[in-house]
């Protein structure tokens, strides 16, 4: 079976970010980008199912700039087969991205999506449950574990209570969680290799999808600081502070 | 102008995030109703009918919504949405995906994980992992968001909704529950509890881990971790504090051997008094606690616990 796998370029997950002094985003000028963490355990489990000999084929999609590209070959370094660039240079919001996703897997017909459970620049984590919706697929967010069949899939999810299995009809879409495999490195031959394999260029207008941002960001601004408070001597006078405070019964 | 604000509940209770997801809604579009979702959960929605400002509450009682799986509760809603100018759902993991492919399907961007209602349309959230906060504002029509319930108050109790029993749609058969494993704790829970010790992964094992648990039950505290410490096997997932884990806001917060990653202080700094027990005094946890102690929590944690039992704590 195919298997699809939509990544996200994003900021490192190490760089600090700053907020802009006019309050119009993020300072993303010289700042190292890299595949979104949950996305790279996502293209890890698709290239498990391949070397299991259940996945015939990975492709990697990303929707992004010219730069996106990158974030393709290192999906392509870890094992995927190909790559397809949807390219913009516009913020492409959640539900935008489900429908170019969707147009994607209308032409390319996988039985199995599997993308991060959200990106971490914006948070939204919404994608993945759009497009299954989009597709009228069920799916398996926050994914734990898979135990993928030919016709039906039990994904274990990571819920609030512990941990929930359920049984869904292939094609289906899956998101990931932390925990579901630790992401492999691309060795450096894989990393000649992919830059070998193909990655096909679309626009949103290709596949028939208006992108036009339906939000509007008024701004982004800094959080709330917190004070640093003091540190203190003895458990004793930790107590007798927090008592002080309210917050002991 | 009407908002619909999914329950949180477990067929047999119904959770203080539907109360403080009411609180959300009740400053976006008014009247609020409320939908219990579920199998033999009357109960539920008497507790629903209770909450203060809730007007109706929606009762669709059937086996298909017994765990609320996404498919068949997205059904559901989109058979109610029609009726509403907003829909919310606390941003737990049921209402994290669950409302999502509602929103798509009524072609409507959802906003995720709002922390305050600038107006009716517009809202703040937190991005990059809380380095950040988003003013964004929604589209005319209508309004679907999640709520991070830990930045709004908990609506009280004291009204006396009507309760309106809802057909239940026809389900796809597409996802079937197949078993779960829940974290069994006698202590409260996580994100409600009033004061929440974690541990990181300066606790150094699971076994060590435990030396949270006789603080824990002194304070009638619940029990947390930090990304670290779930990763390296200490305590389950449920246990997570952080972006990608579970925002908690009690009125005190103990990390002990935490060294506060960014991704774990979104999850806790809006405790009312933060905690750090930690050997490097450097630490960036330091930086958001009232109070520090520095030093080897292994002497620290069992001091604490017998200054806790002098004081008459059990």
């Amino acid at each position: 079976m195919k298997v699809l796998v939509p990544v996200k370029r994003v900021i490192d997950y190490n760089v600090k970010v700053r907020v802009k002094a006019d309050q119009s985003g993020v300072d993303l000028a010289n700042v190292k980008m890299s595949m979104n963490p949950f996305d790279e355990i996502a293209v890890e489990e698709a290239m498990r199912l391949k070397e299991k000999g259940k996945a015939t084929e990975v492709i990697a999609v990303s929707i992004g700039p010219g730069q996106a590209s990158e974030t393709i070959r290192t999906a392509l370094a870890m094992g995927a087969d190909r790559g397809i660039l949807v390219k913009t240079d516009q913020t492409v919001e959640p539900l935008a991205v489900a429908k170019i996703l969707k147009a994607i897997v209308d032409i390319e017909q996988p039985a199995l999506v599997i993308t991060g459970k959200q990106a971490i620049d914006d948070d939204s984590n919404q994608v993945g449950q759009m497009l299954a919706a989009l597709l009228g697929w069920p799916q398996g967010t926050f994914a734990h574990s898979l135990e993928l069949g030919d016709s039906s899939a039990k994904i274990t999810r990571e819920i609030d209570g512990g941990l929930q299995t359920v049984e869904v009809k292939l094609p289906a879409v899956m998101t990931t969680d932390l925990r579901l495999n630790e992401p492999r490195y691309a060795s450096l031959p894989n990393i000649m290799k992919a830059k070998k394999k193909p990655i096909d260029e679309k626009s949103a207008a290709d596949l028939g999808v208006d992108i036009t941002p339906r939000f509007k960001v008024l701004k982004v601004s800094e959080p709330p600081k917190r004070g640093g408070g003091v540190k203190l001597a003895s458990v004793g006078e930790l107590l007798d502070r927090l008592k002080t405070d309210g917050v002991l019964p | 102008m009407t908002s619909l604000v999914l329950a949180e509940h477990d067929n047999a209770a119904l959770k203080d995030a539907t109360h403080k997801t009411v609180t959300a809604a009740a400053q976006i579009s008014t009247p609020v109703h409320v939908l219990v979702a579920g199998e033999n959960c009357a109960g539920v929605a008497e507790a629903a009918a209770k909450i203060t400002g809730v007007e109706k509450v929606l009762l669709a009682d059937a086996p298909a919504y017994a765990r609320q799986l996404a498919e068949p509760m997205e059904t559901l809603i989109l058979s109610l949405a029609d009726k509403y100018d907003a829909v919310l759902a606390p941003a737990t993991t049921t209402g994290k995906n669950i409302l999502p492919r509602v929103a798509a399907k009524l072609d409507t961007p959802q906003v995720s994980e709002i922390v305050r209602v600038l107006s009716p349309d517009t809202f703040e959230r937190p991005i990059y992992a809380g380095n950040a906060i988003e003013t964004v504002q929604a589209p005319a029509g209508k309004t679907i968001v999640t709520v991070r319930t830990t930045a709004f108050v908990a609506a009280a109790e004291g009204g006396q909704a009507v309760i309106e029993k809802v057909a239940a749609p026809a389900d796809s058969g597409l996802s079937k529950f197949a078993g779960e494993t829940l974290s069994k704790s006698e202590r409260p829970e996580l994100t409600s509890a009033r004061i929440v010790i974690s541990g990181g992964r300066g606790l150094g094992s699971r076994e060590n881990f435990k030396l949270l648990d006789s603080i824990a039950d002194k304070l009638h505290a619940a029990v947390g971790a930090s990304r670290a410490a779930v990763d390296a096997g200490f305590v389950p997932n449920d246990y997570q504090v952080g972006q990608t884990g579970k925002a908690v806001a009690p009125d005190l917060y103990i990390a002990v051997g935490i060294s506060g990653a960014i991704q774990h202080l979104a999850g806790m700094k809006d405790s009312r008094k933060i905690v750090a027990i930690n050997k490097d005094g450097e630490a960036p946890i330091f930086q958001v606690a009232d109070y520090g102690l520095v030093g080897d929590l292994f002497k620290i944690l069992p001091e604490l616990d017998e200054e806790l039992a002098k004081r008459g704590y059990k």
